[in-house]
């Protein structure tokens, strides 16, 4: 609109952009909604092999029961047939309270649903270490460590790599440099390949940090201890995570901002005279933000669910090792909520970072036909 | 194709691209003769372990170790008696046979375990023996007798009464040199281990093995079940290429060619294979790895077919995607469809081509990231119940806790391999990607 248009007109012109950014923005989280409905109901579909899951539970039950049973000595006098009658009776129970006796098909929608609507409901085997069986209350008491391990080791390296990132492209071609590009093919190994090497270094040849764990045991009582215990506990894999993933980081962010920092805006900022801080400031790094914001938000992301086997490596009580014990268990209901609480964060960051691309990047317009 | 076998041509510029290259064709090498060596068959024979191994010692060091220290650690040394020299006297109903085994022992570091392994041919009478050992200072222990039957193992190593005698190991106590205070030193020299067997039928006979088990082993030592190292650290390779370069394949070639289907019908093919990837980007990839090999099986073949699976929908899609799009407007597209081009050789033969070399170090690179998959979920307890992989090794002494006992070697030499594929495909994936990329060469 320009500023010629009448007064109204111009009105009704922001209020249509107001109705067709309403639109957009449902018809995304609409869109967002519907992808996270299908990617767990797949999932909870994957987590029972098709409903295949539920018989090798049944006969994993009455294994169970039946061992109990004769394991019992209450019921060694029983006669055979009474003591089948029995352990038949316990398994029926069994099956109607984990709902194995209605068809998949029913209960994977109940799941579906209660999935989306956050209700995770109770664990059929595992329990909290307080010994609650509710699901949110088994991943809340991981929760912590996880997010105290994965969220260090990730500010940690994605920090440390823009810093370096932009201070080598502003001398590319420097000892240090080479050495960066030298060294960024060794980021293939994962980080628990090279957490096993620093196990072996400082834990066994040099034993001056425990292997694994995450804290003394017993626990230390003061909490400055039980803090400073966690704290060394945590040098290894923090250690080894950013090993695995800092020269990788630092040369990809250093070649992104090279990239931009050839285009001709900045040749013309430079040819002004401008002080190089103002430079690397608004013409380099304000053009990047959006990259650099997706990644962050990325990562954040990617926080949740940890490390399977980074964890395991390392003994890390955290949301890794228990998706892990829980496929171990079949305990669905433990599997079908990391996932879902994973997918919901996924949805969401989407969402957010269509809104602040937005705002950090005026090019992009909402409603504008999409990217 | 003449541009890729320039920018290929160009490779030789590049130091770390020359060693990548070196690193992959020793991979390349080892699994090609890994192959040839042990049939398929035979390696699963070997791995599966058993009787096979008996006489191979348990978790020895690799022999290189020896290298590094000052005093030699043994190498496990087999003698076979000679009829030669055995004495026979004959009695009413019986003949005494006198059979020397003699035993060079070049050492002050004891072996792990000594056995014999008796050979003897009979009807129905059992041989009966009685063994004495003699020490190079000519002094005799007796080892005590028994009946053997056709093919037995005597562990003298094992043998707990003369363990109570000796009042150390056996095997330490019949080398220990009793000229040494404090902590016990093998004594070289010969040592002769005497057999005296009394057979009770005239067409019997009787061989011995001994077996001086070793603390090292070849060039890469031994497992827990005496598994010699060496059979998995070979198979492994060809078994982590094959993986890592199926899977990489599998995935690029079919994820490129669904996005620039996606680009070239655009319209709801396009919407659907975006939304498809939506959906994808959420689903878990390893923790459904791990449900898979925990409730079907640890097949490697059946986790590949997953990984790739999985892989074709990946996020890569968009950025396929986003490069094919400006393609599709391109003028040589345009007088392609003007001479009446089909959709599928659009697809094949103008659109794909265009991007491939963009598209080549990310390929190299993806192939150590399913290399280092499968060895993780090794790692995990899901390797593949038959095959030897690296990974499994690790699993093997992760479960053994090797680094806690001392053996490293058996953490490092599976790691080793692994991290020079890693290296190898890495450093060449580099330095391809400053060559075809064109943005990165001006750099």
């Amino acid at each position: 609109m320009s500023e010629r248009a009448t007064l109204p007109a111009a009105r009704w012109g922001r209020l249509r952009d107001l109705r067709r950014i309403m639109l957009f923005t449902l018809l995304r989280l609409g869109g967002l909604l519907l992808t996270v409905t299908i990617g767990v109901y797949l999932t909870i579909l994957i987590a029972n092999m098709g409903g295949q899951v539920d018989e090798l539970r049944i006969v994993q039950i009455r294994s169970t029961i039946a061992d109990a049973v004769r394991a019992n000595p209450a019921f060694a006098s029983m006669p055979l047939d009474e003591r089948q009658a029995l352990v038949e009776g316990q398994v029926q129970q069994e099956i109607v309270r984990l709902r194995l006796d209605q068809p998949f098909i029913q209960r994977s929608f109940d799941y579906l649903w209660q999935a989306m609507r956050l209700d995770l409901g109770r664990a059929e085997q595992m329990h909290s270490d307080s010994g609650s069986r509710e699901v949110a209350a088994i991943i809340v008491e991981r929760l912590p460590a996880t997010l105290l391990l994965f969220g260090t080791a990730n500010f940690l390296v994605f920090f440390t790599s823009i810093f370096v990132a932009l201070y080598l492209s502003r001398r590319y071609g420097s000892l240090l440099d080479r050495i960066v590009i030298a060294l960024a093919p060794s980021s293939a190994a994962p980080g628990w390949f090279y957490g096993i090497f620093l196990i072996l270094i400082f834990a066994f040849i040099y034993p001056f940090l425990p292997p694994g764990g995450m804290v003394r045991a017993p626990p230390p009582e003061d909490r400055l201890t039980y803090a400073l215990s966690v704290l060394q506990h945590m040098v290894l894999p923090v250690g080894a995570m950013f090993l695995s993933s800092i020269f990788i980081s630092i040369y990809s962010w250093r070649t992104f901002f090279l990239i931009h920092a050839s285009e001709d805006y900045v040749e013309m900022a430079r040819a002004k005279g401008l002080p190089s801080s103002q430079i690397e400031l608004r013409y380099v790094l304000r053009p990047t933000l959006p990259p650099i914001v997706t990644s962050f938000a990325l990562m954040l992301i990617g926080l949740w669910g940890g490390a399977i086997i980074l964890e395991q490596v390392f003994n890390w009580p955290g949301l890794g090792s228990l998706a892990f014990r829980a496929i171990g268990f079949r305990d669905t209901p433990v599997i079908i909520a990391s996932v879902v609480i994973f997918a919901y964060l996924l949805a969401i960051t989407v969402f957010l970072l269509d809104v602040i691309y937005a705002l950090l990047d005026p090019r992009v317009k909402l409603g504008g036909g999409g990217r | 194709m003449s541009a890729l076998a320039d920018g290929l041509g160009q490779l030789r510029r590049y130091p770390s691209a020359v060693a990548g290259i070196a690193i992959i064709a020793a991979l390349l090498a080892i699994a090609a003769w890994a192959v040839i060596a042990i049939p398929y068959g035979s390696a699963l024979e070997l791995w599966r372990g058993g009787a096979q191994w008996q006489q191979y010692p348990v978790n020895a060091r690799p022999a290189w170790v020896n290298w590094f220290r000052t005093s030699s650690l043994p190498a496990t040394q087999r003698v076979t008696s000679d009829p030669a020299t055995v004495a026979v006297e004959e009695y009413p109903g019986a003949r005494r046979l006198v059979i020397p085994i003699e035993l060079d022992y070049a050492h002050r570091e004891f072996p792990s375990e000594l056995n014999l392994f008796i050979d003897a041919a009979y009807l129905e009478l059992e041989p009966f023996l009685r063994m004495t050992w003699y020490t190079p200072d000519a002094r005799a222990i007796p080892l005590g007798g028994r009946r053997v039957s056709r093919a037995e193992r005597i562990s003298i190593s094992q043998d707990l009464a003369l363990e109570r005698r000796l009042d150390a190991l056996p095997h330490v106590a019949l080398f220990a040199d009793p000229a040494v205070e404090g902590r016990p030193r093998a004594l070289p020299g010969r040592y002769r281990l005497e057999i005296e067997a009394v057979v009770f039928e005239p067409d019997a006979t009787l061989g011995a093995t001994l077996v001086s088990y070793g603390r090292v082993h070849g060039l890469a030592g031994t497992d827990h079940q005496r598994r010699d190292l060496l059979v998995a650290l070979l198979w492994g390779t060809p078994v982590a290429l094959a993986f890592g370069l199926i899977a990489a394949v599998g995935t690029t070639l079919t994820t490129l060619f669904i996005a620039a289907a996606g680009v070239w019908f655009g319209g709801w093919l396009d919407a659907f294979i975006q939304r498809i990837t939506e959906v994808n980007m959420i689903l878990p990839v390893l923790p459904i790895l791990v449900m898979v090999g925990t409730l079907y099986s640890t097949s490697i073949w059946l986790m590949l077919g997953v990984v790739v699976a999985f892989g074709i929908f990946s996020a890569s899609i968009k950025m396929y995607r986003a490069m094919l799009l400006p393609i599709r407007e391109a003028p040589y597209i345009e007088a392609a469809r003007a001479y009446g081009v089909g959709n599928t050789r659009m697809i094949l033969r103008y659109m794909i081509p265009r991007i491939l070399p963009v598209l080549i170090p990310g390929f190299v690179t993806l192939i150590p990231s399913f290399v280092f998959l499968e060895a993780s979920l090794a790692v995990l307890g899901l390797g593949d119940p038959e095959l030897p992989t690296w990974g499994k090794v690790m699993n093997d002494a992760q479960s053994e806790s090797a680094l806690y006992h001392g053996y490293y070697y058996w953490v490092m030499g599976p790691a080793v391999l692994l991290m020079l594929t890693g290296l190898g495909f890495a450093m060449l994936g580099f330095a391809l990607d400053r060559i075809f990329n064109p943005r990165l060469r001006m750099i």
